[in-house]
């Protein structure tokens, strides 16, 4: 208990004590649960020939890996054109120029307070409009459009703040040893923008990866889409959401915990703070 | 922009309730922000509880939560809760559904208001207790006087960021039925395409004057609040 500022480490009487609240903490959670499946089982939800079908591959072959083969698709797109949208953005905010540091943060601003899920009807119903692109290639267009522009809003965020939070003295050297302002942004700041922001990239794919799911309001055959086809086939889409919902859980988790041990390592590689999570719009005193 | 242009665009709010479209967002915030936030409240205290078995909870409801596509857990809430397993929030079909959206947004964010509160905590450094102590406060004392007054004041920023982003998020509540802004602007679009563009500036903007402000409040109320260490 000595991460906590709130607690002293207990001694034998606290700990006889929290002995006994832990049983009664325990027994209280255990009810909850208890009580839930309880409901489940009066509905008859936890009969086998709801569940069964997700132990046969048939489901998997059919639903709900081709699923996830299209939510990671349009989430691995969406990160590559997110990364060179915040890049250009990012570098817009830091120019020389006020003219381009005041369009871009007024993007960037932007998009970063419109919902997603906006942007991803705009994009669905203007594209069709426009005959550019292959009706059937429509919603994935619309899906990484709309995380491109919000996401990649927050990475040109994130190098700004990054760039900021580096120490004087990194530019003041660069420019002593005769490289130019944007040299100095380009091979000294940047770079270790980047570095600090490692973390807070492997959070964000979380984010992009959650997203991706609004793609079916928009009737992109992602993963949730997939649970939704499939248990209405079977009758079980409660038991297809809850698998479904398994899954994201199991693949965000491994990444978040990935960002955990990135903010660890990338440490001694930049001069800046490694920073977890994305800011937001709200910003707490001490950032930059 | 000719006359044509704008007066078609104009003659969409005689035939469309947009601010009432928006009102229905802002019902969903406050409904599932002050629901939330007590939620967040009770899963924070247990996680920076000393026992056990609740941190554990606490951690699990958090980690499942937020790890949850928000989209999921609203066709979760209409689909499974109320088409598969029957219930009802309100035997009013309008109002059921929006309880519903409700239900899906506080379980939702309930988990990022207690992150919100617990990072709060963590500003909060281990010497501040140990002083607490040191002048004989036990712990109710301590936690009232020394801790919590300074951990508030460390997560107003992070409420402040929850609070946008489910103002946002209540636009997934079209996933629920719900008639709100992004289903209206949906059924305007379909019905006059060719002022499309003009259409989604007037909702973008909608949703830009509802979150700026509260991005603007919070970021001066927290550096007015900010504790000098």
């Amino acid at each position: 208990m000595t991460d906590s500022p709130l607690f002293d480490t207990p001694g034998p009487r606290a700990r006889r004590r929290m002995l006994w609240m832990n049983i009664v903490g325990a027994l209280v959670v255990a009810g909850i649960g208890f009580l839930v499946l309880r409901a489940f089982a009066a509905k008859g939800q936890l009969d086998a020939d709801l569940w069964n079908p997700f132990v046969g591959s048939r489901a998997w072959e059919n639903f709900l890996l081709p699923g996830l083969k299209d939510t990671l698709k349009a989430a691995g797109i969406s990160i590559v054109t997110a990364s060179i949208f915040g890049i250009v953005f990012g570098i817009g905010r830091l120019s020389r120029s006020s003219l381009v540091r005041r369009v871009s943060g007024a993007i960037v601003e932007f998009f970063r307070a419109v919902p997603v899920l906006l942007m991803m009807i705009f994009f669905y119903l203007g594209i069709a409009r426009l005959h550019v692109v292959e009706p059937a290639d429509l919603p994935l267009v619309a899906v990484v459009l709309g995380l491109t522009f919000y996401n990649g809003s927050v990475f040109a965020e994130l190098i700004r703040s990054g760039v900021h939070s580096l120490p004087r003295g990194q530019r003041e050297a660069a420019l002593a040893v005769g490289l130019r302002p944007t040299q100095s942004l380009r091979l000294i700041e940047v770079p270790q923008a980047l570095i600090a922001m490692l973390p807070a990239i492997a959070s964000q794919l979380v984010v992009i990866l959650k997203d991706t799911a609004l793609g079916s309001i928009i009737t992109y055959p992602d993963l949730l889409d997939a649970a939704r086809r499939l248990g209405s086939g079977d009758g079980n889409i409660l038991q297809a959401l809850m698998i479904a919902a398994g899954m994201f859980i199991v693949i965000n988790y491994a990444l978040t915990r990935l960002a955990g041990r990135l903010a660890r390592r990338v440490g001694g590689r930049t001069a800046g703070r490694p920073r977890a999570e994305a800011p937001g719009l709200a910003v707490g005193p001490g950032a930059t | 922009m000719d006359d044509g242009y704008l007066q078609q665009y104009v003659s969409l709010f005689e035939e469309f309730d947009v601010i009432g479209a928006f009102w229905v967002n802002i019902q969903l915030t406050v409904y599932a922000g002050i629901l939330g936030l007590v939620l967040g409240t009770v899963l924070a205290t247990m996680r920076i509880s000393p026992v056990p078995s609740l941190r554990w909870a606490g951690s699990a409801y958090v980690t499942v939560f937020r790890n949850t596509p928000l989209t999921i857990i609203m066709v979760f809430c209409v689909l499974g809760l109320w088409g598969q397993l029957g219930w009802t929030l309100s035997p009013d079909f309008t109002t059921n559904f929006f309880r519903f959206a409700v239900v899906a947004l506080t379980v939702y964010h309930a988990a990022f208001f207690c992150e919100a509160l617990r990072s709060g905590v963590n500003t909060v450094p281990i010497g501040q207790a140990e002083a607490a102590r040191a002048i004989g406060l036990s712990f109710l004392p301590a936690a009232r006087l020394v801790i919590l007054p300074q951990a508030f004041r460390g997560s107003v920023a992070p409420l402040g960021n929850v609070l946008i982003a489910l103002i946002k998020n209540s636009t997934v509540a079209a996933a629920a039925g719900v008639a709100e802004a992004a289903g209206l602007m949906k059924t305007m679009i379909e019905f006059r395409p060719d002022v499309i563009l003009a259409i989604f500036l007037t909702f973008a903007f909608g949703f830009v004057v509802l979150v700026v402000p509260v991005g603007m409040a919070t970021t001066a109320l927290s550096r007015r609040l900010a504790v000098v260490r």
